[in-house]
């Protein structure tokens, strides 16, 4: 029987992506490899000031002597770094003023993913960034935005337009060089997304980023940096899809959040990149530093993730407890099918005194994938009454795939509590057949108790984005039941 | 309704059901009774096609369907339902949820057209009342942190919102106190209608106190050895099983 319903697993999961068409957009890219002078060009190309360069070069320096981490439990093909394309952008890409400026045929793209570019027709009421490989060709929403003082812009604009409020913070969370993949970013990234929400205000909107990866040979280096002032407030959500090649494609971004006294972020991700064919063949290397810093008293960072593509994932959504009782939160669901590799989880320094920090991760593997979850707590010798819980739940489909937990705990104070819990389960055959009884096919079957497995993470995300994210892990699951 | 014959089935090599033989028309009620290890269980789990038990010789028929030829969820959509000895958990899956998926899909399967979402709230409402069940369960997660009884509870609301043609309880009783008992044998003979059947499997005559069966089957050693009305069901409490044994030996 075991075999039978590995069988049916299988077929669930052998579905195809279906982001993974390619648009023909003219393109303007700088030719393959990485040198200064590669770096210098991306700066002067998008006008930036002196200060701008100097961090480039300096972070590209330093990434010149640093080596590829292989902790991980991964298991990564050589990357030749030369043999990639570093800055790409659309050939239309003037100053955008209306949606018709927009190339059609960049438009068709984003209509097929699905993002509500056209204003008019937004009824959800979500501010979105349009990110395609490495700029950004559209941000929503702007004028009502501004009425309240929150700037959502491209960071490339944010550079040029607020200078000083990117000094101030670009790297204040992932300095440029933290580790090897954020050094390249910080060196050569070309766009993503700029947040600034001013004391007191509640970010009247979801704030939204797609990110698409289109051209061939194209590594994506987005740069997302999100500051909330002191008492403000903001959820902000990003997306990713890319076509299907049959090379990997590296996607390196860095995201740093800061927030002051009283702030709280909410950052959620719903991660859809080209996963590979079924084979493993193909897909994108997701090698991401995301950070965020509790800089200000009672402030509070809550990261949710969905993960469902890339063919290897690496990424550790982190926050820095540095005020006195703030507050950290990750929810995870990575799930991985076919030759996917995860290697995922957080890390919760705590450095301030009552801080707080909450764990939830489930993964789900299935098929000849691997998932691992990979976390720290460390508390710091003056962070007294640290408290954390954590939960890193693992459930298997199949008996080909593995789940693998690494927790850290770096305890330095005595009054920390903190506590762990884990469990790995298999869904069962007895669960399968009661939902068969009851007239529900084995597909639909695994579909509901997945859904119900990741319930707690999904209630995190915002409403249309949660309904989205159950129907993705639907997705991803299809052909892998077993 | 249900033709069964000369059913001969196996799990892991070992032959447990050996040539059952048993017809049930509509509007009947058939206990089956039986010492442990009888085979009653598997009877339940080989009927709704429980892919652990392997079929090795015989027919069933339900109502003129190949049974033994359709899935398990094919079986259930052709209206066969059973109440689990021990129902299964399902975390994080809300009893609306799970119970408006299955009779949807249900409905599909028919060509019915599927309730929207006030029409399946109405009904849910409707059923609770009808068995008499704490409306806080269809608000939790399937069967989650359920007590025995209030599982047992919960297989007899689902058999009232899938309305079953044929319905199998599998030691429905074991396990209940008098009154959830009560609320359980009530709901049973609410539902019963001249165009439905039942199955009641228990080991105890107690639960026939409640619902009075048509029929009473004995099943020993993987066949049926003595059938009769109701009172063989009396005769069984008092005396116990050995009497049978006994006369087939002799």
């Amino acid at each position: 029987m075991a075999s039978e319903q590995d069988k049916l697993l299988e077929e669930v999961t052998n579905r195809e992506y279906q982001y993974g068409f390619h648009s023909d957009i003219e393109m303007d890219a700088l030719p393959k490899g990485l040198n200064e002078d590669v770096v210098r060009e991306i700066s002067r190309r998008k006008n930036e000031p002196e200060f701008m360069l100097e961090f480039r070069l300096a972070a590209y320096r330093n990434w010149l002597k640093m080596e590829s981490p292989e902790w991980a439990h991964l298991k990564i093909a050589p990357i030749d770094f030369q043999d990639m394309i570093y800055y790409a952008a659309p050939k239309k890409k003037p100053q955008l003023d209306s949606l018709d400026d927009v190339d059609p045929e960049l438009r068709a793209t984003f209509d097929k993913l699905g993002i509500p570019l056209d204003e008019q027709k937004i009824l959800s009421g979500v501010a979105v960034d349009a990110i395609i490989d490495s700029v950004s060709v559209k941000t929503t929403f702007r004028e009502t935005l501004a009425e309240k003082g929150v700037i959502f812009c491209s960071i490339s604009e944010a550079i040029r337009e607020y200078p000083d409020l990117v000094k101030k913070y670009l790297g204040s969370v992932v300095p440029p060089g933290d580790n090897f993949f954020a050094a390249l970013n910080s060196a050569v990234f070309s766009d993503g997304s700029f947040v600034f929400i001013p004391k007191g205000v509640r970010c009247p909107m979801e704030l939204s980023s797609y990110f698409r990866i289109n051209a061939l040979n194209t590594g994506q280096f987005e740069r997302t940096l999100i500051v909330a002032e002191d008492d403000s407030y903001v959820s902000y959500l990003e997306g990713c899809t890319a076509p299907m090649r049959d090379e990997n494609q590296l996607h390196a971004a860095v995201v740093e959040i800061v927030t002051l006294d009283r702030a709280e972020v909410k950052y959620s991700t719903v991660q859809n990149w080209y996963p590979g064919d079924k084979n493993g063949k193909g897909g994108i290397y997701n090698f991401v530093t995301k950070r965020g810093m509790c800089k200000g008293d009672y402030s509070k960072i809550s990261w949710t993730q969905v993960e469902t593509g890339s063919a290897i994932t690496w990424k550790y959504p982190s926050c820095v407890l540095m005020g006195d009782n703030t507050v950290g939160e990750f929810y995870s669901v990575a799930l991985t099918n076919n030759y996917q590799q995860a290697d995922t989880g957080t890390k919760m320094i705590h450095l301030g005194k009552n801080t707080r920090s909450l764990i939830v991760s489930k993964g789900i593997s299935a098929g000849k994938s691997q998932n691992s979850y990979r976390g720290l707590v460390k508390v710091s010798k003056r962070a007294d009454n640290a408290r954390n819980f954590s939960q890193c739940d693992s459930l298997l489909l199949g008996d080909k795939c593995g789940a693998h937990t690494f927790p850290y705990l770096e305890i330095n104070n005595s009054s920390a509590k903190v506590e762990h819990e884990a469990t790995t389960s298999k869904i069962g055959e007895d669960q399968i057949f009661y939902c068969n009884q009851r007239g529900i096919d084995t597909e639909d079957a695994v579909g509901l108790i997945v859904n119900g497995y990741v319930k707690e993470v999904i209630n995190q995300l915002p409403m249309e984005f949660a309904v989205e994210a159950q129907k993705l892990l639907q997705i991803s699951l299809e052909g892998s039941v077993g | 309704m249900l033709k069964i014959r000369n059913l001969h089935a196996m799990i892991d090599g070992k032959e447990i059901l050996r040539g059952i033989n048993l017809d049930i028309k509509a509007g009947e009620i058939h206990a089956i009774m039986g010492p442990n290890g009888s085979g009653k269980s598997t009877l339940a789990s080989v009927l709704t096609g429980n892919e652990a038990f392997e079929v090795v010789e015989g027919t069933v028929e339900f109502n003129g369907k190949d049974l033994l030829d359709l899935s398990p969820e094919d079986r259930a959509r052709e209206g066969l339902f059973l109440s689990f000895q021990y129902p299964v958990e399902i975390p994080g899956v809300s009893m609306t949820n799970f119970m408006r998926t299955a009779l949807n899909e249900q409905k599909k399967y028919r060509g019915e057209d599927v309730l929207s979402a006030s029409d399946f709230l109405k009904l849910m409402r409707d059923r609770k009342n009808l068995v008499d069940i704490d409306s806080d369960l269809t608000n939790r997660s399937v069967n989650e942190g359920f007590s025995g009884g209030e599982k047992k509870k919960n297989e007899i609301f689902q058999m009232a919102m899938l309305d079953p043609k044929l319905a199998i309880l599998d030691e429905t009783d074991s396990g209940l106190d008098i009154d959830a008992l009560r609320i359980v044998a009530n709901g049973v003979n609410k539902l019963r209608r001249p165009d439905n059947a039942t199955i009641l499997i228990t080991h105890y005559q107690r639960l026939l106190d409640y619902i009075i069966p048509d029929h009473v089957h004995v099943l020993y050693n993987g066949r049926i050895v003595k059938s009769a009305g109701k009172e063989l069901a009396h005769k069984l409490e008092e005396n116990g099983y050995d009497w049978i044994k006994k006369e087939l030996v002799g």
